[in-house]
């Protein structure tokens, strides 16, 4: 017999709902939103809406992340949909006062796109949302993710009950086969088939594992997810787990993750108390449950074997495959292990049909892609996607482009070990072949624009030292190998570089592709041999002409005052920490190349432009 | 059973066993560094992947598991070039001293590079610079500079001791093999086996005791059992103009493989000690007067120092005219033949034969055991001897001493 309550769809009181309310103002009160006050914010909204006395009329609500993170703190009215940006907590008394009572939107703090004169007022006619579908992040920026309640009123967990009341494990695996999802930790493997292999296996205990190790500098799917919307990443894994047949599972979550990690004990502690978690989950005999387990911050734990490794309390280091984890993988049992957005699609595809999901996106990669937009881009920020997408309308339409109208340059996708693409690729659908095919990857959902500031050689440098930093050390191609290739890049963006090597960088790629041991030392020489190859210019510039195209490199570029432009006001000089700027009051001043230590200060200070970068070319 | 080909050769193979068992079975080598039979495989050294056909990427020969119509080449250029490419990366970061090095000519690493003709990698980059020797463990000598991190010494340490003494530390080109929380090993729960020594196959471990005395071919292995318990580990005397330099372990050993303790492995400086008993001796007292002058003419005798719980050491017969150092009698005259009339120091030692030694044993127990009975024995047999010497002990407390005051010193 149970011990848990027997699960309930329904809620106790009609109160509960996310829709209960008439009104309802939203606070995200994800990660980035709650570093700039959010939580203040809601705060004052709340007394704003007692010294009113319509606390019991509306209600405020937190919710996860909107995706438009560098406009936080977001706050949402509904049911009008009007959405404000950068709310200070001293602007709640206006929003409460001249919205909610006066019924006017408070102009000030909407949206200003920069590419339109009038501001925004609704948050679906945003440029950065036109273009989204949000699928995964459908709840987040909607229901409170610390009341199970609200995920139920959205249909929650009724995929579960769908699972385990009406159809069998193999038919939740065909079902989920059919449907053509592939992980979305940035492999691309087939979930379905990988869940069909692990019950295929015929040994218990099986685990289900979460990597929710997000590691990529910059990107914060993962994050967002479990923020705004933890019960979908649950919900996926219970079925996981029912399909396959484990009966305990983990999610494998950064440390830093503080407030993910916070939301999600709440969620597992409300799925308990529903009889969702534990023994007899809605009488059907299955039983599961889950524990969460912090990782310490090693991007390598991202590598499944080595998140194993580290959920064992072993160091975090790769393990080779085969054997793989669906035959023996967590204490050398039988283990599932996906991102957090392949179980969070799971509920879904149950609930709403195989052919539902592979009617978005393309026939080869069906679904939605997210993605953390950042970099030389107007709108920077966390966006949901149908595949097959270009990455123009990302870009441009999404983006709003490259900000300063400077020129577009490189787009970066699949984080630290994917590669860019120049201009000429914009056209390509994004889906798992398409970006392969072009030299880059997929990914999990990293990111990056660079502009034509932006030095490529850095750029690579940038990302294969992260790569390099973040090596396990077990075997030496990655271990030495990518240090071999960090030195040589770095020699070259400091004026050093010897025209052979490039092909010591080509002949040390291919030595780490080919013997490293798990993903990460294969795919992180990829950044540089696709910079190599689509901006291989810009490493001759580096090479023979020692000059840094993009004026970045320090070695490589001069600070000079341009004596005509110059008005003698003295600005610079004050500035200068290395005391390398002289010259009399009103006369033009001269820069010391010697002292100089190119820190741009002047170059910034200057109300006149009066001061160049220069370098060779 | 399965069956598959290597290098185009058609081999059966029991079913479970890896690429790399089935090839060595089959008489095809296959180059490695972090494997050892006796440790569980962790594919990190990259030295024995092989083209498998079908697969995607090269494949690790010690972890991939061998399967029915699987199609191997462990030579193919793309696992050949892997190979050099990986004995020049572990070179780049490897101190170019295999003339001054302790295990020249006994090195994995060396003669892999010699056999894949990889040549000295110059360059201007990061090389360790860790320090050498830096732990005070007596017995085991450590320089990171030439550690490979293979892990084999984790593993071995871990696998075998169960001490879990070694593990990695830090990340990346940083990663360092540390005792404990990078502690020193004592501290970290070593027990000094030197276990991690006999795996290490490169000079980043070694016996300190050892160090400078001879390389392997300057001395002869010769094979002996363990003189310090009953279990009869087997290992190799390595003998260097007539003195043990070193105890390595024997992986032939029948009851001990590779393992050996603090003591069979770094126990061995008695053997050529100055204080070490080369005869019996016996008290002054139970000898006959003629005996005793004799002996202490020729320098053959020694008191027993209670303050240092040992023999002082007795005047060397080529040094009569030393006067010997007297803390425990100092108004005791130095025995000598002129003064025999005088008292001798009641721990004086005379050093004589074997026969004369039991004879005044076999006397004393008699003696004893007629005039107090059998139970004024009680016996103590030592670890050291076999089955059959306890079951003779065992005998001679019960029938010849009849007692039953037997025990054993079952602690080693």
């Amino acid at each position: 017999m149970s011990v848990h309550a027997s699960p309930s769809l329904t809620f106790e009181s009609p109160e509960q709902g996310p829709d209960s309310q008439r009104r309802c103002v939203a606070v995200c009160m994800g990660t980035g939103c709650s570093s700039s006050e959010s939580a203040l914010v809601r705060e004052r909204l709340r007394e704003a809406l007692v010294e009113q006395g319509l606390d019991a009329e509306v209600e405020v609500r937190r919710t996860g992340c909107f995706g438009f993170c560098e406009q936080g703190p977001i706050t949402v009215v509904y049911p009008e949909e009007v959405f404000y940006t950068r709310v200070k907590p001293r602007d709640a008394q206006k929003i409460v006062e001249e919205h909610i009572v006066g019924g006017r939107p408070v102009e000030k703090l909407l949206y200003k796109d920069p590419l339109r004169e009038q501001p925004v007022q609704k948050w679906h006619e945003i440029g950065f949302y036109g273009k989204q579908k949000r699928i995964l992040l459908g709840n987040c920026g909607v229901i409170d993710p610390e009341n199970i309640d609200h995920y139920i009123a959205k249909a929650g967990y009724q995929a579960l009950e769908k699972c385990l009341t009406q159809l069998e494990p193999t038919d939740v695996i065909e079902e989920v086969t059919k449907s053509g999802l592939r992980g979305r930790g940035g492999g691309g493997f087939p979930t379905g088939v990988k869940w069909g292999l692990a019950r295929k296996t015929p040994r218990w205990p099986k685990y289900v594992i979460c990597n929710a190790d997000e590691g990529d500098p910059g990107a914060f799917m993962d994050r967002s997810l479990l923020e705004g919307d933890p019960h979908s990443v649950i919900e996926g894994m219970i079925i996981a787990a029912y399909a396959i047949g484990a009966e305990y599972g983990y999610i494998y979550v950064r440390a830093e993750y503080p407030l993910a990690v916070r939301r999600l004990r709440i969620a597992l502690e409300q799925a308990r108390e529903r009889g969702f978690l534990g023994e007899n989950i809605f009488n059907s005999g299955f039983s599961f449950d889950l524990q969460i387990k912090e990782g310490a911050g090693a991007f390598v734990c991202g590598e499944e074997t080595a998140l194993m490794n580290s959920i064992m309390g072993e160091r975090g280091q790769p393990w080779p495959r085969p054997p793989y984890p669906a035959v023996s993988g967590l204490w050398d049992q039988p283990s599932n292990v996906n991102n957090v957005k392949s179980y969070a699609y799971a509920p879904a595809i149950i609930r709403n049909g195989a052919d539902w999901f592979k009617q978005i996106g393309t026939p080869k990669s069906p679904g939605t892609a997210v993605f953390a937009l950042t970099g030389m881009v107007n709108r920077t920020g966390l966006i949901e996607v149908p595949m097959g997408i270009t990455l123009r309308e990302i870009i441009f339409d999404i983006g709003g482009g490259i900000p300063h109208g400077k020129q577009f340059k490189a787009v970066q996708t699949g984080g630290p070990l994917g590669g860019c693409l120049p201009e000429e690729y914009l056209d390509v659908p994004i889906d798992f072949d398409s970006l392969q095919a072009a030299g880059s990857v997929m990914g999990s959902g990293g990111m990056v624009i660079a502009d034509e500031s932006t030095c490529m050689v850095e750029f690579a440098r940038f990302f294969l030292k992260f790569a390099c930093e973040e090596s396990c050390g077990k075997c030496p191609p990655c271990r030495i190998g990518s240090l071999r290739m960090l030195e040589i890049l770095t020699r070259i963006t400091e004026g050093e570089g010897r025209l052979e090597d490039l092909d010591e960088l080509k002949r040390l790629s291919k030595g780490l592709q080919r013997g490293s041991l798990c993903g990460l030392g294969q795919l992180a020489p990829s950044p540089v041999l696709s910079v190599l190859r689509h901006f291989e210019d810009e490493f001759r510039a580096h090479i023979v002409d020692k000059a840094c195209p993009a004026r970045k490199c320090k070695a490589l570029i001069t600070y000079e005052v341009v004596a005509e432009l110059c008005t003698g006001c003295m600005v610079c000089g004050r500035n200068c920490a290395a005391n390398a700027i002289t010259g009399e009051k009103l006369q033009p001043h001269v820069i010391d190349p010697e002292l100089c230590e190119r820190c741009g200060l002047c170059y910034e200070v200057c109300n006149f432009d009066a001061i160049v970068i220069k370098s060779p070319r | 059973m399965i069956n598959l080909t290597i290098n185009g050769e058609s081999i059966t193979a029991p079913e479970g066993a890896t690429i790399l068992e089935v090839a060595r079975m089959a008489g095809i080598e296959i180059p490695t560094l972090c494997h050892h039979p006796d440790l569980s495989n962790v594919g990190a050294c990259r030295m024995c992947v092989v083209s498998v056909q079908g697969a995607r990427a090269l494949q690790t020969a010690c972890t991939t598991p061998a399967a029915d119509g699987m199609v191997v080449d462990t030579m193919s250029e793309d696992a050949v070039e892997t190979r050099k490419f990986v004995l020049e990366m572990l070179l780049t970061d490897h101190p170019n001293e295999c003339m001054t090095c302790e295990v020249n000519g006994d090195c994995e690493l060396q003669d892999l590079v010699y056999d894949y003709g990889v040549k000295w990698p110059e360059h201007n980059g990061q090389r360790h610079q860790w320090e050498i020797n830096p732990d005070p463990n007596p017995f085991i000598f450590i320089d990171r500079n030439k550690c490979i991190l293979c892990s084999r010494c984790i593993r071995a340490c871990n696998e075998i001791q169960n001490r879990d003494v070694w593990n990695f530390a830090y990340r990346g080109f940083q990663t360092k093999l540390v005792a404990g929380a990078d502690q020193f090993m004592l501290d970290a729960g070593c027990e000094s086996c030197g276990q991690c020594v006999a795996y290490c196959p490169v000079g980043a471990l070694y016996d300190k005791m050892s160090i400078g005395l001879g390389r392997v071919n300057q001395i002869t292995k010769v094979r002996t059992t363990c003189s310090y318990c009953g279990v009869g580990c087997n290992f190799d005397l390595n003998v260097r103009d007539g003195r043990i330099i070193r105890v390595t372990s024997a992986a032939d050993a029948p009851v001990n493989g590779m393992a050996l303790c603090v003591k069979g492995r770094y126990g061995y400086d008695y053997v050529h000690h100055p204080d070490r008993l080369t005869r019996p001796l016996v008290r002054a007292k139970w000898l006959g007067r003629e005996a005793v002058e004799e002996r202490i003419a020729a320098g053959e005798w020694a008191i027993f120092d209670e303050a240092k719980q040992r023999l002082t050491h007795r005047r060397p017969p080529n040094d009569a005219q030393t006067p010997i150092p007297n803390t425990q009698y100092p108004n005791t005259q130095y025995p000598n033949t002129q003064d025999l009339n005088t008292q001798l120091p009641p721990d004086t030692f005379i050093a004589t034969d074997w026969d004369t030694a039991l004879d005044v044993v076999a006397n004393k127990f008699a003696e004893t055991k007629k005039k107090f009975g059998g139970d004024a024995f009680a016996l103590l047999a030592s670890a050291k001897c076999t089955n059959e010497e306890n079951f003779i002990f065992n005998k001679f407390t019960r029938q010849m001493l009849a007692t039953h005051s037997i025990d054993h010193c079952a602690r080693l």
